[in-house]
């Protein structure tokens, strides 16, 4: 990476600027009815252990049968992260006891993942973009959960989440500041829910990250890093990079050394905390599943996959850019989730596509972030807010109108164009009874009239005066062309 | 009544079928028998009122004329296969009363066919054993006794109860697994039938798993034709097992008598060990006979791996074993031993719960699969499997059918004689039968002579994938000129 763009994510310390390195382990829960292998249902939020099968409880003599659809669901994902589906791929047994593992092993993918090297691209807030190196995705079993306040000496489990079907994605360490972090997982969310293939739900758990921390000096080899296992929000991701990083920087300017580490993120205090050294690492005794044959994938039938993805947000973005003419920037905000992408298609639809965009990201967005709703919920149909640009476009109404009337539509609703028409609305075009507005300010105003001659800016307080006694109606442009004509400037 | 449980599977099928005899009448033969043999400890569960039932059933359905091929035919089950509502152990303590919710496949496929369960057989703990003796039930008392001795002997393991079973007449077959040889060494031992299938004949769906990329059930039965009869109702595909393969299962019993002139029969050198017991060179120059006087071809064959297989097999299945046990942690279900903490509670329980053998093998599959240690042993044993395999496939690539060797190196021994001081001792008893295992081929163990003490002695046929008929017509040459072992009653 280009140190010189790169100059502005360093952090500064003591002894000089310092940058940090991230690589992140993304679980993403595979959207599917049932689990990876077996056939309890995934759904969340069912009463403890009632999703749970004689596979998932380890029964003996149990055997897990793979889940069609969490494979196509990881190669459709590959695809998305334009990355190379392996044909061929083992699963793994990953051994180690606790209590909420009920095999003693999970069920992973180690040395042969079912998705290998692909990459995307991810835009900051600044407008810059970053490309971002996948390493791998495989396939893994989810573990269940174990409840430690249901008894004061006993821990209960809830295995309803035992053997749910996981993506692993890896990244490289490409990441270089928290907000790229924060970034990519948006973006890695956003290419998922357009694919289907997760939900995305921090809240529920369907996403976690595992982040893997280390600082250098600019160009200088990587330093040693720690793990902070399991992440639970892009906000939180954020905050655990930022203090690690200035941990390990401390640490360092101090004289120490940074030891290989997992480290826990606590939100309440904002700060990572050791969990488990080097040395305590488990041994995983990973070996190819004898229960599994390896994992065959048919050239034509991940071909078939690639070619019924739908549209993803790069490929959207660039035919906003292209189709619409949008800047790039609005078209990455329109594009980022697929709820709102489609809004704006619908609303822009055979009508003016900037205006539409403007309305879509300012007056849209902002009252839903305002009023804590999303485009699933708005109160405002894409088709109303079309139909409001529609009057726009047409002059029908001003700008300034149009503001009033996405009030009465977000609290009342009702059709645009008749409330326009009932609530006597529209623009005033008529060029004879704005004449008689203006010949009366002319008449009243002489004081005002020389000024204008003088300086032709001062014939704004004329249009100010000309909308007002209109009622916000008068055509703005009408006022403007009849002032010139009667000021002679 | 006695004369019931002499019969063979394929006779006492004639007879119910015939209404000659009626399903209770051969249950209740059965049932009787088993209680007077407990001296033999063949049995870890017994269920006779089960049986009685499922035999009554039977009947209604013969006299409607809807017999199934197992009709009525009493089973003993080895206690590795979870029956529903039947305690299934595994002979393990860490399983005690451990009650399964659900039937195993094979065994379901066998009630489908009106198979009728007397009970659960004893076997090594978690299958792990060549003798009996590592059950948590006690050792199993061969039926046979060496002649004018009455020194107890092993049945062989780890199905040595259901060999006991079959040859002390107390069931008319028996399922079993064989991982290393659990199912051939213990026929070999007690004279009776047992074939091991090709990996992914039978479904492994409900067999308590000890090595799942070794492990495969068969039958042990009287007579290669009885072994025909009931491999038919085991096999089959199964979609609860992706390991289990989709393809038809013939009529194997059409196999029996058919001519094997022009077969080829590999004769490996490798299995010619030194110090082998003369006995064993002579029944196995015996059973070349026989198969040529039949027809079949006898060709010399090199199987040059054969000596790496065991330890290599001593590392595969371990492994294997190490990771299928985890699952017994005192968490969900038998044996728990209450601790200070989650790590003193696993500790203790599979402390107590896992007997000797079974700990070691935990410990040595740990051990083998540990960072630092899985390329040299777990690594390069999975590389020694694939030149066995190998070994074999050319051997069939040049036109050989199948193969003769002994099954075991001896014939059975003392009750404690053996493996007290050293397990690679015990180990050996597998040394002929392994290999089968690590190439996933058939083998079928059938008797084919006596030792100078009048105990028993097998020959193991090994076929080529999916062609165990080919086996069960030599191995039916064989039963016809060797004859049948029977056990003399001391029990």
């Amino acid at each position: 990476m280009n140190q010189q763009a790169n100059q502005h994510k360093l952090i500064k310390g003591a002894t000089g600027d310092w940058e940090v390195v991230i690589g992140m382990e993304v679980h993403a829960q595979v959207s599917s009815k049932s689990k990876l292998f077996s056939g309890a249902s995934t759904e969340f939020g069912a009463a403890p252990n009632s999703h749970v099968s004689l596979v998932d409880a380890a029964m003996p003599g149990m055997l897990p049968v793979i889940n069609a659809e969490c494979v196509d669901q990881a190669v459709r994902t590959g695809l998305g992260l334009n990355a190379q589906i392996n044909l061929r791929s083992v699963f793994d047994r990953k051994n180690y006891f606790y209590p909420d593992l009920p095999q003693g092993y999970q069920i992973s993918q180690y040395k042969q993942p079912v998705v290998g090297e692909g990459e995307i691209v991810v835009d900051l807030p600044d407008g810059e973009a970053v490309t971002i190196g996948i390493e791998r995705l495989h396939l893994e079993q989810d573990a269940g959960k174990s409840l430690h306040d249901r008894h004061p000496q006993m821990s209960a489990v809830d295995l309803n989440r035992s053997g749910v079907a996981l993506m692993e994605i890896v990244s490289k360490p490409d990441l270089r500041s928290a907000e790229e972090a924060k970034a990519y997982v948006t973006k890695l969310r956003s290419i998922m829910r357009y694919l289907g293939t997760c939900d995305g739900n921090m809240e529920e758990g369907s996403l976690r990250a595992d982040v893997n921390v280390s600082v250098r000096k600019p160009g200088a080899p990587l330093g040693t890093r720690c793990e902070i296992k399991n992440v639970n929000s892009i906000r939180f991701i954020g905050q655990a990079i930022e203090h690690e990083a200035r941990r390990q920087i401390e640490i360092i300017e101090d004289g120490g050394t940074i030891v290989q580490e997992t480290r826990l993120f606590d939100p309440n205090r904002g700060e990572t905390r050791s969990m488990r050294s080097k040395e305590e690492a488990h041994d995983y005794r990973y070996f190819p599943d004898p229960d599994l044959l390896p994992l065959e994938l048919d050239a034509e039938a991940v071909a078939a996959l690639k070619a019924r993805l739908p549209e993803l947000p790069d490929e959207k973005k660039a035919r906003f850019v292209r189709d619409f003419g949008l800047s790039p920037y609005d078209a990455g905000q329109l594009v980022a989730e697929r709820e709102t992408a489609d809004y704006f298609e619908t609303v822009a639809k055979e009508r003016d596509a900037k205006l539409a965009a403007n309305w879509v990201i300012n007056e849209l967005f902002g009252r839903l972030n305002k009023e804590g709703q999303s485009v699933a919920t708005s109160p405002l149909s894409a088709a109303q807010l079309g139909g409001l640009i529609e009057l726009i476009s047409d002059k029908t109404i001003s700008g300034k109108i149009a503001k009033d009337l996405f009030e009465i539509l977000w609290t009342e609703g009702g059709d645009p164009r008749a409330l326009v028409a009932a609530r006597g609305m529209a623009q005033v075009t008529d060029l004879g009874a704005i004449g008689a507005i203006i010949d009366e300010l002319i008449a009243q105003n002489p004081d005002k009239v020389a000024q204008a001659k003088a300086n032709p800016k001062a014939m704004m307080w004329f249009v100010g005066q000309a909308m007002k006694s209109s009622g916000g109606k008068a055509s703005p442009q009408a006022v403007n062309e009849l002032l010139k004509s009667k000021l002679g400037v | 009544m006695t004369e019931l449980t002499s019969l063979t599977l394929a006779e006492a099928c004639d007879r119910l079928r015939k209404k000659d005899i009626s399903a209770v009448e051969l249950t209740s033969a059965h049932v009787a028998a088993v209680e007077k043999a407990r001296a033999l400890n063949a049995y870890v569960l017994e269920t006779p009122e089960q049986a009685v039932a499922m035999a009554k059933a039977s009947d209604a359905r013969i006299a409607k004329g809807e017999a199934g091929p197992l009709e009525g035919i009493p089973l003993a089950i080895k206690d590795l296969f979870a029956t529903k509502g039947v305690r299934t152990t595994a002979c393990s303590h860490i399983l005690d009363n451990f009650v399964p919710t659900y039937e195993s496949t094979i065994t379901s496929q066998l009630w489908r066919d009106g198979a009728v369960m007397l009970g659960k057989t004893n076997n090594d703990e978690f299958a792990m054993g060549s003798s009996n003796e590592t059950s948590c039930f006690g050792t199993v008392q061969s039926p046979w006794r060496r002649e004018g001795s009455n020194t107890p002997l092993v049945p062989g393991g780890s199905s040595g109860g259901s060999a006991a079973a079959v040859a002390a007449q107390l069931c008319l077959g028996a399922t079993a697994t064989d991982t290393g040889g659990s199912i051939r060494q213990p026929a070999a031992f007690t004279g009776t039938v047992g074939i091991k299938p090709t990996y992914g004949r039978c479904s492994r769906w409900g067999v308590v798993a000890f090595a799942s990329s070794l492990d495969q059930a068969g039958p042990i039965t009287k007579t290669v034709r009885d072994a025909a009869i009931m491999l038919r109702s085991m096999a089959g595909p199964d979609a609860k097992d992706t390991t289990c393969v989709d393809r038809p299962v013939p009529d194997y019993e059409a196999a029996i008598g058919k001519s094997v002139k022009g077969l080829r029969i590999g004769i490996p050198k490798e299995y010619r060990l030194d110090g082998m017991p003369a006995e064993i060179e002579k029944i196995w120059q015996q059973g070349c006979d026989w198969l040529k006087s039949g027809g079949a071809e006898l060709v010399d064959v090199s199987l040059p791996h054969t000596k790496y297989a065991l330890p290599a097999y001593y590392i595969v299945a371990p492994a294997e074993a190490s990771s299928n046990l985890a699952r017994y942690d005192g968490v969900r279900y038998g044996l728990r031993a209450p601790g200070r903490d989650i790590t003193d509670m696993y500790e203790k329980t599979r402390a107590e719960g896992f007997g000797a053998e079974v700990r070691r093998r935990v410990m040595i599959g740990t051990y083998v699969l540990s960072a630092g240690y899985y390329d040299a042993y777990y690594l390069r044993a999975q590389q020694v499997r694939t030149l066995i395999k190998r070994d074999f496939e050319q051997c069939f690539e040049a036109g050989v059918h199948a193969m003769l060797t002994p099954a075991t190196p001896s014939a059975a021994f003392g009750i404690g004689e053996k493996g007290g001081a050293d397990p690679v001792e015990m180990y050996l008893n597998d040394v002929f039968t392994v290999t089968v295992n690590m190439a996933g081929l058939p083998g079928i163990a059938v008797p084919a002579g006596s030792d100078a003490q009048g105990l028993p002695l097998g020959l193991q046929l090994i076929g080529r994938p999916f062609d165990e008929e080919t086996l069960f017509s030599l191995g039916e040459v064989i039963e016809r000129e060797a004859g049948r072992f029977v056990a003399k009653s001391w029990w």
